[in-house]
């Protein structure tokens, strides 16, 4: 994202210009510098440690700020730590004023909000729970403001259709500005109270804590990411000719979970059944699966193992749920003439049938060894001639529905140069199996 | 075992003591106590089941330490004395351990030990003193450096505690346990630290309204490292599966990965590795062999040790670059293409993994003599093979069969036996 279109700019400067508005009555306000100046080292030192490895401000300085300081003083809290912070993408100065300003004024509503509600007092006598009235009122005015900023941020860009700026951005903001606006109550408390500044210092070391724990389950996740996708990769390596499929069928299971009005949850669940669904293949020898040609009995047999294989593989993989049940029973059919166990009808998990029919569905709109791929359209035909037979008819309703709602523009990623590139053999023939 | 029976008696004692003077004198600040032991008995019920966490009950932890060191409620001196806070502590951590023994779970009386003799040294070293008015006319910050001072010792105290317990438990060696339960001080430890600090003071200052809102923040805390703990288990369930490819592709004997990893484990704790090192060399240990999906032939009974040098070293460095691209730590990736190196040449987790492999490749079908013959055959390794030291390890570590066999999987006889629970580590 390297090129911002001018509204953006003017947006942009335009929130920098209300920003230093609210600075102007600065010189005329009885200001505590000390405090404003180490509040400020403080905010700047907890953006190095906690912004490098994860996105979003840390607010709980800033709120300590509004609810210790005058609003115009509050404002300039936030200001440093963005104006020095290293920008990761150009244009540098944009970014940069934007990101001192957005939190300025978010910073500087809830201050006035906090003062006309006569928090100033109740902190200072920590009179509890009056005092949290106020803080609650700041941190709502702090989420309001940020919001607003935001939208109209993302409505300049033209990232997003004017509409939906705004949508979903309250909630999302809501609950962790609440945490950070009592952590910064705490701060404001204790910094007022006998025990002094260091006391407050100590308010910050478990919200930079969790911090920096929260960055690690990130750096964790995405690790665990490109560990499933290897796996995957593995499988498109042995079995050449369906590069991509497995992410396909996940996209087209993920389509039907949709379709059939199934929670986010379940519908990850049924993205990794469908990227996995193949895995046990990498216990079937290459030699069979890129055979050209009719395969002998004893052939299939072997080919037919791999539901088993894949389930024994990822067996223990916990959170996969269901979508293990989905691995196994792929390739079981309707009417009971699939395998590994012949189940029928609704013996079959559901997810199993779900995936059963996406992966049909790409097997037929793809280029396989044995076959061109055939139109979506002619696809869809076959599927609805075999639906009641093989495939659960509402499973093929619902990808029917989806795709010719939204069309089948299938994206796959996973086509980078896979590993095993490094040995001059190819990274194929395993050989004779078991 | 002397140790552990030394430490649960003088928990014991103290406990007992503590219950006795505390019945004699009756209960100051009842409304203190009450609010106190609610906050840590909802701290204990919350307290997780994993016996490997190293903070299990955060919450309960900064609540017990914030009663020993509270030295008054809304500005008003409190009058209880330490016998009161190790009660108090005591009895709502038994309150909120009852669905833990009731399930069995999570073993209570280390942790109950551990709780009662680190709340008990905090409160001995803050209450007799404050009670007497030493502290009347310090300045509010000294004050607030006290606490913090007084927390860190305790945290030591609790760090040496710790280490010692789970050496009695597992056998392990005692000093690289103790620099794990340091290093732990410096995350999540710190954090109840901090909260215990806060909380005593934010009582002193605004009474027991504070208690709500000051534990939030370490509430976050602990969702965020529940959080990390799971996606870090199924992380390691995931790259148990993809070590078993190798088992399902036929390269490589059923439970083989498994076996290398727990022994591999023991070995690397016997050499005092410790946690990030302990993880790198697991996830190594458990994809050593991947490099095999690649080969045409497989090996015969994917037996690498007797493989020439050359052979080996090919087959590691196609494990590496598969181990590349699973994106773990790039660590693993080293470990795994050297681990055919020249041992004077190898990372130490690498000479583990090398030494490891060879035994349970040369004992798995040797019969009731193999173990004696492996060992005596990697003593004998030629040309620097193996590691000498490693070698002397695995050899002590496999003359403690307590420490060992109750954590290596048994061998399986079928890819569909289960795989019984193995030791895990973070």
């Amino acid at each position: 994202m390297d090129v911002v279109p001018a509204r953006a700019h003017g947006y942009a400067a335009a929130v920098a210009l209300l920003a230093a508005l609210t600075l102007v009555p600065l010189p005329a306000t009885p200001t505590p510098w000390s405090a404003l100046a180490l509040l400020t080292v403080l905010h700047t030192a907890c953006e190095h440690v906690v912004r490098r490895r994860s996105c979003g401000t840390f607010y709980p300085v800033l709120l300590a700020g509004a609810f210790l300081l005058p609003p115009s003083a509050a404002a300039l809290v936030p200001v440093p730590a963005a104006l020095f912070s290293p920008v990761e993408h150009r244009p540098a100065l944009p970014r940069r004023l934007w990101r001192a300003a957005q939190p300025a004024l978010a910073v500087w509503g809830a201050a006035r909000v906090h003062e006309a509600l006569g928090g100033k007092d109740a902190v200072t006598g920590s009179d509890f729970p009056h005092v949290l009235l106020p803080v609650g009122a700041a941190a709502l005015a702090c989420c309001l403001v940020l919001t607003a900023l935001d939208g109209g941020l993302r409505a300049a860009t033209g990232l997003v259709p004017l509409r939906r700026a705004w949508r979903g951005l309250l909630a999302r903001s809501l609950a962790p500005v609440a945490v950070h606006g009592l952590a910064g109550l705490m701060m404001a408390v204790l910094w007022r109270s006998p025990y002094g500044p260091p006391s407050a210092l100590l308010v910050l070391l478990p919200m930079c804590v969790s911090g920096w724990v929260f960055a690690q389950y990130h750096r964790e996740r995405a690790a665990h990411q490109a560990t499933i996708r290897a796996l995957v990769q593995a499988v498109d390596i042995k079995d050449g000719y369906t590069r991509g499929h497995s992410e396909r069928v996940g996209q087209a299971s993920v389509l039907i979970a949709r379709e059939l009005g199934m929670d986010d949850e379940r519908v990850e669940v049924l993205r990794f059944a469908g990227i996995l669904h193949d895995v046990g293949k990498l216990g079937v020898p290459t030699r069979l699966l890129r055979k050209d040609g009719p395969l002998t009995p004893e052939e299939r047999r072997i080919i037919e193992l791999h539901p088993e294989y894949g389930h024994e593989m990822v067996r223990g993989i916990s959170f996969l749920g269901e979508a293990r049940a989905a691995i196994l029973h792929h390739h079981e059919r309707l009417d009971g003439s699939g395998y590994p166990y012949g189940l029928a009808g609704s013996q079959i998990p559901e997810c199993a049938r779900i995936v059963a029919v996406a992966d049909a569905f790409d097997a037929m709109t793809s280029t396989r060894s044995y076959s061109r791929a055939r139109p979506v359209a002619a696809a869809v035909a076959e599927l609805e001639r075999c639906a009641g037979a093989h495939f659960d008819p509402r499973m093929v309703t619902a990808l029917v529905r989806a795709v010719r709602r939204s069309g089948w523009h299938p994206a796959v990623t996973a086509d980078e140069p896979a590993y095993g590139t490094p040995s001059s053999e190819p990274a194929s023939g395993t050989g004779a199996r078991r | 075992m002397t140790v552990l029976r030394l430490i649960h008696g003088t928990a014991a004692l103290v406990a007992a003591a503590s219950l006795a003077l505390t019945l004699w004198n009756g209960l100051a600040d009842r409304g203190d106590a009450l609010a106190f032991g609610v906050l840590i008995a909802v701290g204990e019920l919350t307290r997780w089941s994993d016996a490997q966490a190293r903070q299990a009950a955060p919450l309960g932890a900064a609540g017990s330490l914030s009663y020993a060191l509270l030295g008054a409620d809304a500005g008003r001196p409190s009058q209880h004395d330490a016998a009161q806070v190790v009660t108090v502590v005591l009895v709502a951590a038994l309150l909120g351990a009852v669905p833990h023994i009731w399930s069995g779970t999570a073993p209570t009386v280390d942790h109950l030990a551990r709780r009662v003799l680190t709340v008990g040294f905090a409160a001995v070293c803050f209450q007799p003193l404050y009670n007497r008015g030493f502290f009347a006319s310090w300045d509010g910050s000294a004050y607030a450096l006290l606490l913090l001072t007084v927390l860190a010792l305790t945290s030591l105290c609790g760090a040496v505690l710790a280490a010692a317990l789970a050496h009695c438990r597992t056998g392990w060696p005692f000093g690289p346990l103790l620099r794990e339960e340091l290093r732990g001080l410096l995350g999540i430890g710190s954090a109840v630290c901090a909260t215990g600090a806060v909380m005593a003071l934010a009582v002193a200052v605004a009474g027991l309204w504070a208690l709500p809102v000051f534990c939030l923040p370490l509430l976050l805390v602990q969702v965020s490292v529940r959080r990390y703990a799971a996606i870090r288990a199924t992380y390691r369930q995931t790259i148990v599966s993809l070590a078993r490819a190798t088992e399902i592709a036929g390269c490589t004997p059923a439970g083989h990965a498994h076996r290398v990893a727990a022994l591999g484990l023991a070995v690397g704790r016997d050499l005092g590795l410790t946690g990030p090192e302990l993880t790198v060399l697991e996830y190594a240990a458990l994809m050593h062999d991947i490099g095999q999906l690649s080969l045409v032939d497989p090996v015969p009974a994917g037996a690498t040790a007797a493989l020439p040098a050359a052979e080996q070293r090919r087959i590691a460095l196609l494990g590496g670059a598969v181990v590349r691209q699973t994106g773990v730590d790039p660590g693993v990736a080293v470990v795994v293409e050297r681990q055919a190196d020249p041992c004077p040449e190898q990372p130490l987790a690498a000479r583990i993994v090398r030494a490891v492999n060879a035994y349970e490749e040369k004992s798995r079908d040797a019969g009731p003599e193999g173990p004696l013959r492996a060992l005596e055959d990697l003593r004998l390794g030629t040309s620097g093979d193996y590691a000498p030291e490693v070698v002397e390890s695995l050899a002590r570590v496999l003359a403690q069969p307590w420490a060992v066999r109750e954590r290596l999987p048994a061998r399986r006889t079928g890819l569909s036996d289960p795989a019984p629970g193995w030791v895990t580590h973070g």
